[in-house]
């Protein structure tokens, strides 16, 4: 129990604000600890979780990605526009398609990266750059409304009225969420290439001496969060009924933020998909509550900025000093 | 399986047929001959030590052996009876010869067990990883090395003596039958050291070749049977452990003559520079008093962890101290930053020059200055004239080798660092210089010029706080010795009067 506290204290941490905050919002507000809110929050939250598991896979290898954002536009502009060439196409096809796009996407920054060794910083701005100038040059901003019904139709695939009068649904974009959080989680802690990734991000030179190929491990990782921001794009486009071009725009700072809020590293080699999860978690309830309780949306950036501080400052701080019961051991530092 | 070809190669060791043998080495790179005509061997389970200066050629020819570089024709490597012109990484590692480096190159983040059976995760294609196989592969390593980590915490959990020896389970993984140790101890504690020691004895003894590289001279001599001196790239000669001295070791290993003899001189007729009395801050330093004369070298030595750095630090004003005053030329001074410690004329030479010491990627000249940018003002703005005459005044007087001003100061070799960082505290004109550590990671040849410049200056007034963990170090550069224990001091020698035994014995008991 206590090597698990220890290795987990971003977790514990993010969970014990994540309490705290339900409990002062359960009762400042009539509506906030209900069975509905709860699956609504998951519905809200579920483009956001796909894309920030994406992104994790990226900072674990050392790396970082300001373009998906504006990649997922991109993706849900061309997935639109082919769907449009086979002829409306279905749920099948748009993933595939979506999915690949979004790789390709993805496969740019890291060839950028690799071939030309431009940090990724820099590449992904530029790239954040290009994709969003060409979206914007090419639609002239203008967004499609006219999209197949199979994707503008809700797909609800459990509901049910509680006592309290409130429905819980689960639908589409949550079923599509928990399978990138299961694949990313396979991904990174059960599959070789995956331990590959957190040492190659832990300690580049340390990898290249066991002879990890350097190349491949960019190359899955920026990849793997190509995939998700496709999937991400497509289902967004799903939530919203539209493609807006910028209706993405500013995202990715949004989901950095709540990545990091949930304890992966800006340097690699570190995070896991559970902070990752409770990161975006954490932001959305506080958003939420927020509303509910009739706070001006002009105040929400700043709240979340000071939460994002608190639970970054709590995480950082070595558990041992916030938690009593938790005593010093001999082994460690 | 590890076991049995380790007994294997132990039997092996009675006809004392090399494991190893290397004839005819050369290796050039562009121009420079780094390696001549090398020859080298080691026989089954022996600890030989390779010695050298920097850039003696150490490293390349260990490169050589684990095949990162290819040597000139005419090369012959015979390794377990088979003959090869040059190796390969992957044959070097498939027959069992394994390389702990000196940074490791651990996974901090990642845990012990993952750390030590990280071969079993590697491959181009993914598969699901066994972690029930590599705790297994993990705890029998550190078993055999009869040390109990837990394998599932991150290693940055643990100091960097646990990671050594976890970067040795490591090597052992892969059915080690020699193992290259370069500079296993530099980081280490006397304690952690010993018990590293004690563990290259048993793998030693378990039939495993280990090559031992390391500048501590007294540990190479405790450990090896052998030892082979390259200088300059050539061979010097291969030398048995027995009957050899430190002082020997350094003539063949820099081809001068250094004779060691005590320093020390009374210096009670000069004024006090230094008046410390009852400093202490708890858990780091306990009723601390010291006097430094102009002019005077006082050696402290002690283990690590004995509260020699904290009280430096503490001299320096970056520590606060709870109780107990400092004075300078008889003012009681209280620093609040070290800023106003250099203004009142203390200057100090960190332990740690590499990270925090010298900014290895800036140039040589911008090192120097950075402590006395005040004095090349002109006109409110720096000076670029006035940096390269300072600059080329304290090149001269260190005597410090460099290419040019404005080359990166880690272009430069251990031993002209130190000068360069030596030089930046000494433009600042303190009254008392503080070295903490200050041949670390510096040859043994370039070691007696650091010594020889800490002499000059003490002969021309400057009062000197000496700190080190070598006893012989302070013993004859110093002209007193106190020695730290626990935060305290516990014992002040003259070097005139005692033995380096005596002091020695008292240290590392």
């Amino acid at each position: 129990m206590h090597s698990l506290i220890r290795t987990h204290a971003t977790e514990f941490s993010l969970l014990a604000v994540i309490v705290v905050i339900s409990t002062v919002l359960s009762f400042a507000t009539a509506n906030f600890f209900t069975l509905g809110n709860a699956f609504d929050l998951l519905n809200i939250s579920a483009v956001n979780i796909i894309f920030a598991v994406g992104l994790l896979v990226v900072l674990i290898a050392g790396g970082i990605d300001i373009s998906f954002a504006v990649a997922a536009s991109v993706v849900q502009y061309g997935t639109a526009i082919a769907l449009g060439w086979i002829g409306g196409g279905g749920w099948v096809s748009g993933l595939l398609i979506a999915g690949s796009l979004g790789v390709l996407l993805g496969c740019f920054n890291a060839f950028l990266i690799h071939r030309f060794r431009i940090i990724s910083i820099v590449a992904t701005i530029s790239t954040f750059n290009i994709y969003f100038g060409l979206l914007m040059f090419f639609t002239r901003g203008v967004s499609i409304y006219d999209l197949p019904d199979w994707l503008t139709d809700r797909v609800i695939l459990f509901e049910r009225e509680m006592p309290d009068g409130t429905w819980i649904e689960i639908t589409l974009p949550v079923l599509v969420m928990i399978v990138c959080v299961v694949a990313t989680w396979t991904l990174i802690t059960r599959t070789t290439i995956g331990r590959q990734l957190y040492a190659f991000g832990d300690n580049p030179e340390g990898a290249r001496r066991f002879g990890i190929n350097i190349g491949a491990m960019q190359f899955i990782a920026f990849g793997w969060l190509g995939l998700m921001a496709g999937i991400g794009g497509l289902i967004q486009a799903h939530y919203a009924q539209e493609v807006v071009p910028n209706a993405l725009y500013g995202r990715e700072l949004d989901v950095l933020a709540a990545v990091v809020l949930g304890g992966a590293r800006l340097g690699g080699g570190k995070g896991t998909v559970l902070g990752c999860v409770l990161g975006v978690l954490l932001i959305s309830i506080t958003q939420n509550g927020l509303n509910l309780m009739g706070v001006s949306p002009f105040a929400f950036k700043m709240i979340i900025g000071a939460i994002i501080l608190i639970a970054i400052t709590l995480s950082n701080t070595r558990i041992e000093r916030l938690l009593p019961f938790v005593g010093q051991r001999g082994t460690g530092r | 399986m590890g076991l049995d070809s380790m007994h294997q190669s132990a039997s092996a060791a009675s006809t004392d047929k090399p494991l190893l043998s290397l004839r005819n080495i050369n290796m050039n790179f562009g121009g420079v001959k780094a390696l001549k005509n090398v020859s080298f061997d080691v026989r089954p389970g022996e600890v030989h030590c390779l010695a050298g200066e920097n850039g003696c050629g150490k490293s390349t020819l260990i490169k050589v052996i684990t095949g990162v570089y290819r040597p000139a024709e005419g090369a012959v490597i015979e390794y377990e009876g088979e003959t090869y012109s040059h190796m390969s990484p992957v044959t070097a590692q498939d027959r069992g010869i394994q390389v702990i480096w000196q940074d490791l190159a651990l996974f901090p983040e990642m845990t012990v067990a993952e750390n030590i059976a990280f071969h079993e995760v590697l491959g181009g294609w993914p598969r699901l990883v066994d972690y029930g196989r590599m705790r297994r592969i993990a705890v029998d390593a550190l078993a055999r090395l009869g040390v109990t980590l837990d394998v599932d915490l991150p290693l940055k959990e643990y100091a960097i003596a646990q990671r050594q020896i976890v970067a040795i389970a490591r090597a052992l993984v892969g059915e080690a039958k020699l193992v290259f140790m370069d500079e296993p101890t530099a980081s280490l504690t006397q304690s952690e050291t010993d018990h590293l020691l004690e563990i290259v004895r048993s793998l030693s003894a378990s039939g495993v070749a280990v090559v031992f590289v390391s500048h501590r001279l007294a540990e190479v001599l405790e450990i090896s049977s052998r030892i082979t001196v390259l200088r300059d790239g050539a061979l010097v000669g291969v030398y048995p452990a027995a009957g050899m001295t430190q002082s020997k070791i350094t003539e063949l290993m820099t081809g001068k003559t250094f004779d060691q003899h005590v320093r020390a001189r009374p210096r009670d007729d000069q004024p006090v520079v230094l008046d410390v009395r009852g400093l202490t801050r708890p858990g780091q330093f306990e009723d601390i008093s010291l006097t430094v004369r102009r002019g005077e070298t006082v050696g402290i030595t002690g283990l690590l962890g004995a509260g020699r750095t904290e009280l430096a630090l503490a001299l320096f004003g970056m520590l606060k101290p709870v109780s107990g005053t400092i004075s300078i030329d008889g003012r009681e001074v209280r620093f609040g930053s070290n800023r106003e410690a250099i203004a009142a004329g203390v200057a100090y030479l960190s332990e740690d020059r590499l990270s925090l010491g010298l900014i290895q990627p800036q140039p040589i000249a911008d090192n120097l200055v950075i402590a006395s940018l005040r004095k090349i003002l002109s006109g409110g703005l720096l000076s670029e004239d006035r940096k390269r005459s300072l600059v080329s005044r304290w090149i001269a007087d260190l005597g410090v080798k460099i290419g040019h001003q404005a080359d990166a100061i880690s272009t430069l070799s251990g031993g002209n660092q130190q000068r360069v960082a030596i030089a930046k505290w000494l433009a600042t004109d303190p009254k008392l210089l503080i070295l903490d550590s200050p041949t670390v990671g510096v040859d043994v040849g370039a070691r007696a010029g650091i010594f020889d410049i800490v002499a000059k200056l003490a002969e021309s007034g400057l009062a000197i706080i000496l700190i080190s963990d070598e006893v012989p170090e302070v013993y004859f550069n110093a002209d007193r010795v106190l020695h730290m224990a626990q935060g305290r001091i516990v014992g002040t020698y003259d070097p005139r009067q005692s033995r380096l035994e005596e002091i020695e014995a008292a240290v590392y008991a």
